[in-house]
């Protein structure tokens, strides 16, 4: 089968609130730009496109289908489209280019959230006959799996705000960036006990997109193609109370099947700072791990990007013969997580 | 290593009616997922991914509903992917899947498709105002009666062809123990007696609002016994919704789509080399509209194939042996119904709406404003 490589990545700004449509294409269409401008690839030279969104989130049906607007689509394109965070979408792709029938694949994911209350918004991702009727909204379901773990002695609410001043002090160019201490997080008030507001990912709208090249054809158009060794996704029940919170069966399912030895650097998709531990446990890391350079989703958010921009910041970082790991996860409480291993030359 | 031969190993699907409020949103997939294994002589140990498709969340008011679903489809502990692409969902599902096998992934996959339009209100859903866009405030049917209109002065079609096919694809239904529109006795004379919709669709031209859902097992070469249905060809384009020159009648995403269908499956006549259509035909005019998209006849001549009786049983192409969408219309698995109905074609195992000596068969979704388009063709012989 065809070796597959990220060859390219742009994103737009994460931002806390764009003024664009939530269709995402004034966000869009810069960042396709740049990502096959990236690749000096032309868009009709892309043999499969497919995108990752929700129609929820942008508060209309068929979101997706005004997004195609920002590729400029005629003559018309091999295309498709998962309601899920993009890194699926990439998932898809990465099996399109395995089948032979494409060389290339642009994949990109949009997520206007400040069109509305985002917590509440993914409360509608539960079971609709005797859980979301009582309104459990994300971030008081998150709060529910941080107390298990406090309880359970796995982390600590100091462990917690490390991870997230770590975060914030990380990227510059991030929505979040703020020179701070834990001790200081830690005077800060709850929003939903144990969590405050730094073990919380932001709201943002943002984009991305990643370009994808199969064999010789990744070489062409990039000096240090990112291959990926392996991908791999599962799904957890949606049953809160039939689930380990504490740990993450799917991802080390995942991890398994794609093989995580030899990483050293890891772009997590944490959008609470305790997951972000669970996760380094679930994945076997130790301190030889750089966790999240860009500073995760924790400085920025993008909903249905940002599983997407971690492989995409992953495969930009990655320096000659090293290994590195990018995580997605969709779902209540890391209900379903993806994992990418990605290798330079 | 070469892309992997994929085939469709069992097929299953619920009965469809305008309110299933006997089961849940799990309910529905179960029946339809139960019957697909079942058909495959398999259980859910034995499937390695699921993939899920339906339309706009919107339609049931559940965000992303395949996570909530992940213990009733079989999924939990296994890589579930959700597939939307409008009203070529079903379709675009089941060719996602094929893509999990033909690149090597996956050895036995499910394909689910659901719909459960009583759950909420699907005209609301599609009567939403979006941005730099008129809202269509009327549902699809108003959207697509102008495309029609279009298409009968272009091909200077009679005014009576529509009724045909909603009258074939009623009684095809009859014969169909899963449909929701169960309709035997209805006449020519009937359709055209009824109501006027939006001119020139009348009530009886139009698919109704189903709750329903599809399955579908999809297998590689180890997997494979006797009886099954090859994928010879998939195929999905796009274009976009609007912008100046585009023809909506027969659109070019629609055309270019078809086109590498039969080149992947070296078809060179596609009317004379495939035995039985199944064609996502929500308003009865949409036959004779797709015929010429598709390439079985030239443009401007598919209502004459229509007319002539070529498409009904017995003809030259059946189509929509099934019923189609006129007779069934959960929407997500409107497009997984014809594929499946497809490779039942060219497995035996279609019943009593059974094409005779079916051994090549096509399945057609399309969605959005004519816009999105996935294909596939099915053989009874290894590719």
């Amino acid at each position: 089968m065809n070796r597959v490589a990220v060859v390219s990545f742009a994103q737009a700004p994460n931002v806390r609130e764009t003024h664009g449509t939530t269709n995402g294409v004034e966000m869009l269409v810069p960042i396709i730009r740049e990502a096959l401008g990236k690749a000096n690839l032309a868009k009709q030279g892309v043999g499969f496109w497919c995108s990752g969104s929700s129609d929820y989130l942008a508060g209309r049906a068929f979101s997706f289908i005004a997004a195609v607007d920002a590729i400029g689509a005629f003559p018309p394109i091999h295309e498709s489209h998962v309601e899920a965070d993009a890194a699926w979408a990439l998932f898809e792709a990465w099996v399109k280019i395995r089948t032979g029938e494409v060389d290339t694949a642009l994949v990109y994911g949009f997520g206007k959230s400040s069109a509305g209350q985002l917590r509440r918004v993914l409360a509608m991702q539960l079971d609709p006959y005797t859980v979301a009727p009582l309104w459990p909204d994300a971030v008081s379901v998150a709060g529910l799996q941080a107390r298990l773990g406090i309880d359970r002695g796995l982390w600590s609410e100091a462990d917690m705000a490390a991870v997230a001043a770590r975060a914030r002090a990380a990227n510059p160019d991030a929505q979040i960036h703020e020179a701070v201490t834990a001790e200081e997080l830690l005077r800060r008030p709850y929003v939903a006990n144990p969590l405050r507001r730094h073990d919380c990912a932001p709201v943002t709208d943002g984009a991305a997109v990643v370009v994808l090249a199969g064999g010789d054809r990744a070489r062409e158009l990039c000096a240090r193609p990112a291959w990926i060794t392996g991908i791999a996704h599962r799904v957890e029940s949606a049953h809160l109370g039939a689930r380990d919170l504490v740990t993450s069966p799917s991802t080390v399912a995942a991890a398994k099947d794609v093989g995580t030895d030899g990483v050293t650097l890891a772009e997590l998709h944490a959008p609470f700072s305790h997951q972000e531990i669970l996760l380094r446990h679930a994945l076997g890391f130790g301190d030889e791990v750089t966790v999240n350079p860009s500073g995760g989703p924790l400085a920025g958010n993008p909903m249905f990007a940002a599983g997407l921009a971690r492989i995409g910041e992953a495969a930009t970082r990655l320096r000659g013969g090293q290994r590195a790991l990018a995580h997605a996860t969709s779902g209540p409480a890391l209900q379903q997580n993806l994992v990418c291993v990605l290798e330079a030359d | 290593m070469a892309k992997q031969r994929a085939a469709v190993l069992g097929v299953g699907q619920s009965h469809h009616r305008s309110k299933r409020t006997d089961v849940t949103m799990a309910g529905l997939c179960r029946e339809a997922i139960d019957r697909a294994l079942a058909d495959a002589n398999l259980e859910h140990r034995d499937i390695d991914a699921v993939v899920l498709g339906k339309a706009p969340d919107l339609f049931e008011g559940v965000m992303m509903p395949e996570l909530m679903l992940a213990d009733a489809i079989g999924a939990t502990g296994k890589p579930l992917l959700r597939v939307h692409t409008a009203g070529s969902v079903g379709g675009s599902t089941a060719n996602v899947a094929a893509s999990l096998v033909h690149g090597g992934v996956h050895r036995r996959v499910l394909a689910v498709a659901f719909e459960k339009q009583s759950e909420s209100n699907a005209m609301w859903a599609l009567s939403i105002s979006p941005p730099f866009h008129m809202p269509v405030g009327a549902g699809a049917g108003g959207y697509f009666a102008p495309h029609v209109r279009s298409y009968i002065r272009r091909a200077q079609a009679p005014d009576h062809i529509g009724a045909l096919v909603a009258v074939k694809d009623r009684r095809n239904g009859a014969k169909n123990q899963y449909a929701h529109l169960r309709q035997p006795d209805i006449t020519f004379e009937s359709v055209r007696a009824s109501a006027m919709l939006w001119d020139p669709i009348r009530y009886d031209e139009t698919c109704p609002s189903s709750d329903g859902a599809c399955a579908i097992v999809l297998g590689d070469e180890t997997a494979a016994g006797p009886g099954v249905a090859w994928i010879h060809a998939t195929a999905m384009r796009t274009e976009p919704t609007t912008f100046a020159g585009r023809d909506q009648v027969n659109p070019r995403a629609g055309r270019d789509a078809a086109a590498a269908l039969w080149r992947e499956a070296g078809i060179a006549d596609p009317l004379a080399e495939i035995d039985a259509a199944e064609i996502y035909v929500p308003f009865s005019w949409f036959e004779p509209m797709w015929l010429e998209n598709l390439g079985f006849t030239d443009e401007g001549q598919g209502w004459k194939l229509t007319e002539a009786g070529e498409t009904e049983l017995g003809g030259r192409l059946p189509v929509n042996p099934s019923g189609g969408v006129l007779s069934s219309n959960p929407i997500g698995a409107s497009g997984l119904l014809r594929f499946g109905e497809a490779a039942m074609q060219v497995m035996g195992r279609a019943g009593e709406h059974q094409v005779d000596g079916a051994r090549k068969a096509l399945g057609h979704a399309y969605g959005g404003g004519s816009q999105y388009f996935s294909m596939w063709v099915v053989g009874a012989e290894k590719p």
